[in-house]
């Protein structure tokens, strides 16, 4: 559960005061180039200079990935409920409500059906933004919908992760969604309908031990975290540092867990090549 | 075996010391209603203390080091058992047991985490704690079951799967995805029974099943309440609160529709008498395994599916 410690990062462009001088540029966390808001966002938000790729939300993927306004969102009303009563620090229920006022979201994920160069897809995708990506009823319950959908259709599905895990204020509930999905996901693998999953910055925890690992297909974008345990964890039980590279994109590649990994410009191409190979 | 004495247990430990005095000392001289008075006085102490405990009593209850693990069950309700090794892959993880089980009049694959008793065993069995060849074994194992129609037995009791740089690079996100993928579709008749602690995936990369079962006295959730803790309150001090919050006990569970049965406890816990846990547990099997059987593969999985599908709750705007 990264999101807390970096509730910085999570900010999108979006949100930033675009008004202000400062709101117009934005500093690149790995080489430290500030990049102007509209160049970075003309470049799907990777950075010019050493190709960091920033966290972006549904509406970003969807708007590069599919065909012009082919888009058709599924279910856009669902939302959380507190249904445990839940109180940290602070109640469920407040933020769920602050999380749909600070993003526009209504949950950590949205679905629907488009076409990418004209191929028909199912296709889900997450938002880190809202309470970390994290894994609770409503993202369950969509990615199973999701499946349902694409094998109803008979068109292959892509899911989209970003997470940081559980939604720990579901409880039980958040775990028994991993479940939901995978037996959902199998359902679909049974009757031959194509699953890519795009794994993205971050996809650990729930994410990586259900959805995100069982498509046909793995495509992760450079530089990507992805994992089971998160590195602080792992750090903390070990008591060691962690080597160079550790759960990035490219060193799962080499351990075998991803096949492809994928600049994020190439991905809607990527897509449509292994669509045709597979339909 | 050192006694290890929770702060709850104290008091009953106490008083059963001095009834083992007095009857000592009865030998010589007569003690029979003393006896007798303190005796009823420890049970309306059991009854007392078991019957309001909290949810973090009850997570250190789960996790007594004196509670009867995976091969003391095993032995203590199975005819036979033949252990079977590795995951054909990589290695033979020791925080994970399993093999083919006679249970009764039935041959099943009994699989689960193991932990150690102390810290020698501990280190052998990495408390309890899977790496990815665990939860490939008890693939292979389960795969093995469905290939010659056995039920599936899995018993939970783990910390949590091993967070350590090697098993992240051996794929332990996609052991435990896979591992709850192919049960949900596997046509046999899969029991889970939480028997110690059922924490998160590391629990759940076992635990899909037709009929999932908590003993009284373990706890189950999605993390556990000293992480939660330290993540939610940025403190490891809320454990207490966070396991609350978690509503993680076994009536919690069943009042939310996650577990179907709670298998009750020897009063004190299951550590207090492990040959009327293993009887107690073996016969809820035998029942369960019965049931199942009798449902035809293709409504076993069709119930599966429907069961955890109905698992969640929201609103609509
Ligand atoms: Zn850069």
């Amino acid at each position: 559960m990264a999101w807390f410690k970096r509730s910085k990062e999570n900010i999108s462009i979006e949100s930033q005061k675009r008004d202000t001088p400062e709101g117009l540029w934005k500093k690149c966390p790995a080489c430290g180039e500030i990049l102007h808001i509209q160049t970075l966002k003309e470049n799907l938000s990777v950075c010019s200079k050493c190709n960091y790729h920033f966290r972006i939300g549904s509406e970003e993927y969807f708007s590069f990935l599919l065909d012009d306004k082919s888009f058709k969102e599924y279910d856009a009303k669902m939302i959380s409920k507190d249904f445990l009563n839940f109180v940290d620090t602070k109640k469920y229920k407040d933020r769920i409500r602050e999380a749909i006022k600070s993003t526009g979201l209504k949950d950590a994920i949205r679905y629907g059906t488009a076409t990418i160069n004209k191929i028909p897809v199912s296709i889900a995708c997450m938002d880190f933004e809202f309470i970390g990506g994290s894994i609770g009823s409503v993202v369950g319950e969509k990615i199973a919908r999701a499946a349902d959908l694409a094998l109803n259709k008979k068109i292959p599905l892509i899911i989209i992760s970003s997470s940081g895990g559980a939604r720990m204020m579901e409880a039980a509930y958040s775990l028994m969604q991993l479940a939901k999905t995978s037996s959902r996901l199998n359902r679909l693998a049974k009757a031959k309908v194509p699953y890519i999953s795009i794994l993205t910055d971050p996809t650990t925890g729930g994410a990586s031990a259900s959805f995100s690992m069982l498509g046909d297909i793995h495509i992760a974008e450079p530089g990507a975290l992805i994992g089971f345990a998160g590195p602080r964890v792992i750090k903390q039980t070990i008591k060691k540092e962690l080597p160079e590279g550790f759960q990035k994109a490219e060193t799962v590649l080499e351990k075998g867990f991803i096949d492809l990994v994928v600049h994020r410009k190439e991905i809607r191409q990527t897509l449509t090549r292994l669509l045709n190979f597979i339909k | 075996m050192a006694k290890v004495v929770l702060d709850f247990e104290k008091p009953i430990y106490e008083l059963e010391q001095k009834i083992d005095e007095m009857k000592k000392l009865s030998e010589s001289i007569e003690l029979g209603d003393e006896i007798l008075k303190l005796e009823k006085k420890i049970n309306e102490l059991r009854m007392s203390v078991f019957n309001n405990l909290s949810r973090w009593q009850k997570v250190q209850l789960a996790r007594h080091p004196e509670r009867p693990y995976a091969l003391d069950y095993i032995s203590l309700m199975c005819e036979d058992f033949i252990e079977l090794h590795g995951d054909r892959h990589f290695g033979d993880d020791k925080a994970i047991v399993g093999g083919f089980a006679k249970l009764g009049d039935h041959s099943v694959m009994l699989i689960s985490q193991q932990k150690g008793r102390d810290t020698k065993t501990n280190i052998y069995r990495n408390f309890g704690m899977p790496q990815p060849e665990g939860y490939r074994k008890a693939l292979r194992l389960m795969q093995l079951a469905v290939k010659f129609n056995k039920p599936i037995i899995t018993l939970i009791d783990t910390p949590g799967a091993y967070p350590g740089i090697e098993a992240e690079e051996r794929g332990q996100a996609e052991a435990i995805a896979k591992n709850i993928f192919e049960m949900s579709g596997f046509p046999v008749p899969i029991i889970v029974v939480i028997i110690g602690e059922g924490a998160s995936g590391g629990a759940f990369g076992i635990g899909v099943g037709d009929r999932v079962l908590m003993l009284e006295n373990t706890w189950y959730s999605v993390i556990a309440p000293e992480s939660c803790s330290s993540i939610l309150w940025r403190s490891w001090d809320y454990k207490e609160q966070a396991a609350e919050a978690l509503k993680l006990t076994a009536p919690d569970l069943l009042q939310q529709k996650i577990i179907d049965r709670i298998i009750p406890e020897p009063l004190g816990g299951a550590h207090r008498d492990y040959k009327k846990m293993g009887m107690i547990l073996k016969e809820v099997l035998l029942e369960e395994i019965k049931n199942l059987k009798k449902i035809k593969p293709e409504k076993l999985l069709e119930s599966r599916l429907k069961k955890y599908g109905n698992m969640g709750e929201w609103d609509t705007l």
